[in-house]
């Protein structure tokens, strides 16, 4: 049997070289350089034997209103290739996207995969799931969405929601919300559950929390919106490799005018970075450098956050909530208030008038000086 | 002479002398020197990047609101110089290839002009030396604001119950044993903060161990009485907008006069007597005339 | 000619008088409007310029011009003039308004007006080298005595004629105040002499940011005689406007004495002030004619050319001494003035200039001042002289309210 294995053993076992596997835990500390236990050491090699010491977790997956784009960024990744994640350092158990089986032979692996790691597999569900007309709009095989959710997160230790759709409803929630598309945490109240929202979002920060998971026995520190802390406790404003563009006041005006070509700020453009909480400044996409959104020149448009992505427009500018200052410098005597046209020239009418009509009634006084009827 | 005109001349005569008393006459006040546990600060032009990190800590230690109305495009914290919202600004002055930055709060004067003009004391020089300010005892006369010669209390303009802005040297942390919010940031230790005699000693070592790069002064060692906020520049004074040099306090001048005036009230209660007393006998004389 | 004081009567609302009210009720919405949006935005008060004409105009000029009651009290119980006694009342009341709408304009200028009841009673916080405080309480007081002073004309008419309460309560303190004003006078004069002065040492204060040429240790004294001067001016006002409303003999020989008094005094000002200057050494700051150097050679010419049109016209008329006045006033305002807003330098990048609803309400109060003044000296005793016969004052009662230095018919003798 291949289930007790230890992942060093199945890694061994697969020929996966033990530098590709360095590699993946290098990956791992630059995702998570801070706030999970599996990643306080000082090496990849001392991540590695953490983590070879370990089993690997189950792992079940549930697809739900999805666009699949977050099982596609997890493909993406090719340190470890697919094939090595599946079957070495996590086991995933049920997959629609990725699995073979179909049908009514689809359903008997779920349910397989189930009983067998009863309470100890991680559910991970992508997309939203509808709740309007009692949940009528997603069936699979006969059952709705909230039923089928309820039932495998009823066994399993841990919920993870991947990506927006799954945290807080994503795309199918935006307004109207026609299904009544709703996160995973509104459902399940009584397992823990941890957000990773993102459009996608880095696959690393799913592996890492897994793997917190499956070497530490616990779950990441997470914030008050259900995020792991270690990716989502800064806006990508704070982190952001342009950001010395925006504190000098250059922003580019215009999708390929010269300031655009020259990389820099694409506050003006609508970019959400200020209001933003996620890790892409710094754990970019694809494994490539640069490969985010911003890197190539597009404006974030804030995908993780429920009060931005796909409710404020693109190109509408974000508020800065905590304005600090530029990178420029007022002069030790700078101009103020300067005086107004308008209040002078009133001024200078009613002092000459009063100065006039003074002078012009001590003329007028002469003439009998005393009167002997009052004027009045 | 008519007895008229001279009661005329002995009424003007005994009013002049209760009136006038020479604003030179011998000096009644003593000049004030800093407490025995003044604080203070060493803001050292040389060490300065303009990084701003003192302007930030300083907003967030007092939490004072940003002031986005500034010069910059409305997204920044950017206020031009200190104002109801900023309470510590970092300046610059460059002229060609001269250039310097300047960090401009309160210098908490040893004898400040606002604490000689504040009506209830509102602004009082207390515990370190430190010029704080007890808005319960506030009116809003802006007094403050017109006398003192750095320009330091802004008055929140844009209020309905509107008090005045200044630096404390972040009081309540020093209570605590902390030392002020801008000094504890201060990547490159440009701004220092100590005991007020430690860091003239600091300074004064700094100019004796690098002649030629400073110019030869300690700003705030004398100027306008001394003040506990001390300079070190490597530009002219004036040019990072200290105006004034002169070593007498501001309020010296009129609190030497309004004490001669005063002096134990001495002077309005003889001239009242006086007042009351020339009254009372034309009385008697205008009955007689009619 | 009957010598004393009445209710001048006739009708209140006037077509001029319904005038003056609309601008004082402008000026009344306005100071609403400017504690709805604070002070940033009703005036053009900056962090340079805490301070604008709202004190500078309204406080320091109008306190100033407000001596009418000062300087005709010295004159009458120093200096013992008894004749011009008729001038007393119309000028306390002058005072008693204009420092009440003085005390007006701070409270409308204050940021925090809620305070105001702590100067004159948190004692033991009072900062006794504050000259602010001593205005402050200066003022306070003056006002209270000025009203006192003033009061026995309201008691006059009410002990005849009004709600039978107030007859009683008149006829019975009446006598009693009488009897008292000799100190409550006294006081009358020993407060603005201080408060004056303190107006001047105020800006003493300001130190360095004060211009060389108004700075000097001798504000007090040059402030105390600027408004001697301008309380001289508004006399000589008062009389001419008594006169041409209310058909007032205007006293021409009286008026000529006071004339010179104020011509020779501005002499003096000059003189003391030059002086001060050539011994400071700073009288060099004059020969630059920047905007400094010009405002103080434009008050010092202000100053001497009362006496130069004095002794250019030997016999004066009423209307040669209402120019004199006027130059007078103009040279202790803008002194004044000047010493407030013009000599003050905050340093580079200030300015200020008045905003249009700032000026607005300061000449609204002044309206407000002059509406109040018409209907109290048309309803109350208080010109003397007027060519109509009394209307509403007995005779008895008019001899047994006067005070002990009345003299009658005084002046048809002396002419």
């Amino acid at each position: 049997m291949t289930s007790n294995l230890t992942i060093a053993e199945r890694l061994r076992r697969s020929g996966v070289s033990r530098r590709h596997f360095l590699t993946f835990c290098g990956k791992l500390m630059v995702v998570a350089p801070a706030g999970l236990a599996l990643t306080s050491y000082i090496t990849p090699q001392a991540v590695a034997a953490t983590i070879g010491r370990a089993r690997r977790p189950s792992v079940i997956w549930l697809h739900m209103q999805d666009c699949t784009g977050c099982t596609e960024t997890l493909l993406r990744t090719s340190e470890p290739d697919l094939a090595t994640l599946l079957f070495d350092v996590i086991s995933l158990d049920y997959h629609e996207t990725v699995m073979a089986a179909s049908g009514t032979d689809a359903e008997a692996a779920l349910k397989d995969a189930m009983s067998q790691n009863d309470g100890k597999y991680v559910l991970v569900v992508e997309g939203s799931i509808p709740t309007k007309d009692n949940g009528a709009y997603l069936k699979i095989a006969g059952r709705n969405g909230i039923d089928m959710l309820k039932e495998v997160a009823s066994h399993s230790a841990a919920v993870i929601s991947m990506g927006s759709c799954s945290s807080w409803g994503g795309v199918p929630s935006s307004n109207i919300n026609p299904t009544g598309a709703t996160g995973v945490d509104s459902i399940i109240k009584d397992k823990p559950v941890v957000n990773i929202p993102g459009c996608p979002p880095n696959p690393y920060v799913l592996l890492a929390t897994v793997l917190e998971y499956a070497t530490a026995g616990k779950l990441p520190a997470l914030d008050s919106l259900g995020r792991p802390k270690f990716a989502y406790d800064r806006v990508i404003h704070d982190h952001c490799p342009r950001r010395a563009h925006f504190d000098a006041g250059r922003f580019a005006a215009q999708f390929g005018d010269s300031g655009h070509l020259s990389g820099w700020c694409l506050y003006k453009l609508g970019c959400k970075g200020p209001v933003t909480h996620a890790p892409c400044s710094t754990r970019h996409f694809n494994e490539v450098v640069d490969c985010w959104p911003i890197g190539i020149g597009a404006p974030c448009v804030g995908c993780t956050e429920k009060d931005v992505a796909f409710t404020v427009p693109i190109f509408t500018t974000a508020d800065i909530k905590r304005p600090v200052p530029p990178d420029f410098y007022p002069a030790v005597n700078p101009e103020h208030k300067p005086i107004s046209a308008t209040a002078t020239g009133v001024a200078g009418l009613i002092g000459g008038a009063l100065l006039g009509a003074g002078f012009l009634a001590s003329r007028k006084m002469n003439d009998g000086a005393t009167k002997d009827e009052p004027k009045e | 002479m008519s007895t008229d005109r001279r009661a005329f001349f002995k009424n003007i005569a005994a009013a002049a002398a209760t009136l006038t008393v020479l604003p030179t006459a011998a000096l009644a006040r003593e000049k004030k020197t800093a407490p025995p546990d003044a604080v203070g600060l060493l803001y050292d032009t040389t060490k300065c990047i303009g990084c701003k990190a003192c302007v930030v800590a300083c907003k967030d230690a007092n939490r004072m609101p940003a002031d986005t109305d500034g010069y910059g495009h409305g997204l920044y914290d950017s206020p031009d110089s200190l104002n109801q919202y900023t309470k510590n600004i970092i300046q610059l002055y460059k002229d060609g290839n001269e250039q310097s930055f300047v960090k401009k709060q309160c210098m908490h004067c040893v004898d400040p002009a606002c604490v000689g003009a504040c009506m209830l004391g509102a602004l009082k020089k207390g515990k370190f030396g430190v010029v704080s300010y007890d808005v319960s005892k506030c009116v809003g006369c802006r007094y403050c604001e017109t006398v003192c010669p750095f320009n330091v209390p802004k008055f929140e303009w844009a209020k309905a119950a509107p008090k005045i802005v200044k630096c404390e040297l972040c009081k309540e942390r020093l209570a605590e044993g902390k030392e002020p919010a801008c000094t504890e940031v201060c990547p490159r230790k440009a701004v220092i903060f100590g005991k007020y005699t430690d860091l003239l000693d600091e300074a004064h070592l700094r100019l004796k161990n690098n002649p030629g790069k400073y110019i030869n002064k300690v700003y705030g060692e004398r100027e306008l009485g001394g003040t506990q906020v001390l300079y070190l520049s490597h530009v002219d004074f004036e040019k990072i907008g200290f105006r004034f040099q002169q070593d007498e306090s501001v309020p010296h001048l009129q609190q030497t006069v309004s004490h001669g005036i005063y002096k134990g009230f001495v002077g309005p209660v003889a001239l009242y007597g006086l007042l009351g007393a020339v009254m009372f006998r034309n009385r008697g004389k205008s009955e007689k005339e009619s | 000619m009957q010598t004393h004081a009445q209710p001048i009567g006739g009708p209140l609302f006037t077509r001029s008088y319904f005038v003056l009210l609309s601008i004082a009720a402008i000026g009344m919405a306005l100071i609403l409007w400017r504690f709805a949006v604070g002070l940033g935005v009703a005036t053009g008060l900056s962090d340079g310029y805490p301070l604008g004409i709202w004190i500078a105009l309204d406080v320091v000029t109008g306190t100033a011009l407000a001596c009418g009651g000062y300087a005709v009290a010295l004159v009458v119980y120093i200096f013992n003039k008894g004749n011009y006694h008729p001038l007393i009342r119309p000028a306390i009341l002058t005072s008693a308004l204009g420092y009440t709408i003085a005390g007006a304009s701070v409270a409308v200028d204050l940021g925090r007006p809620w305070n105001m009841w702590k100067i004159p009673t948190y004692v033991w916080n009072w900062n006794l080298n504050s000259s602010l405080l001593e205005v402050a309480l200066c003022i306070m007081a003056y006002v209270f005595v000025l009203w006192i002073e003033l009061s026995p004309a309201f008691m006059e008419k009410f002990s005849v004629d009004g709600p039978p309460l107030l007859q009683r309560w008149s006829k019975r303190l009446l006598p009693i105040l009488n009897k008292s004003l000799i100190w409550i006078i006294a006081l009358g004069m020993l407060l603005p002499t201080m408060h004056q002065s303190s107006l001047g040492s105020l800006m003493m204060l300001a130190g360095p940011k004060l211009h060389p040429l108004w700075l000097t240790g001798w504000l007090p004294l040059l402030f105390l005689m600027s408004c001697l001067a301008m309380g001289y001016a508004i006399v000589v006002f008062e009389s001419v406007f008594s006169s041409r409303a209310f058909g007032r003999n205007p006293e021409i020989p009286m008026l000529i004495n006071l004339q010179k008094i104020a011509a020779w005094g501005g002499l003096v000002f000059v003189a003391v002030r030059v002086a001060d200057l050539a011994y400071s050494g700073n009288l060099h700051y004059a020969m630059t004619l920047d905007l400094y150097g010009t405002m103080f050679w434009i008050e010092t010419v202000l100053w001497l050319l009362p006496l130069v049109m004095m002794l250019a016209s030997p016999r004066p008329n009423l209307g040669s001494l209402f120019r004199g006045a006027m130059v007078v006033a103009l040279a202790g305002a803008l002194y004044r003035f000047d010493t407030y807003l013009v000599a003050f330098q905050p340093g580079p990048g200030w300015h200020y200039f008045p905003s249009v609803p700032e000026m607005f309400i300061t000449i609204g109060l002044v309206a407000l001042e002059l509406a109040i003044y018409v209907a109290v000296v048309k309803r109350f005793p208080i010109i003397a002289g007027a060519a109509r016969p009394p209307a509403l004052v007995a005779q008895g009662s008019a001899n047994s309210g006067a005070t002990a230095f009345h003299i009658a018919s005084s002046q048809e003798r002396r002419q």
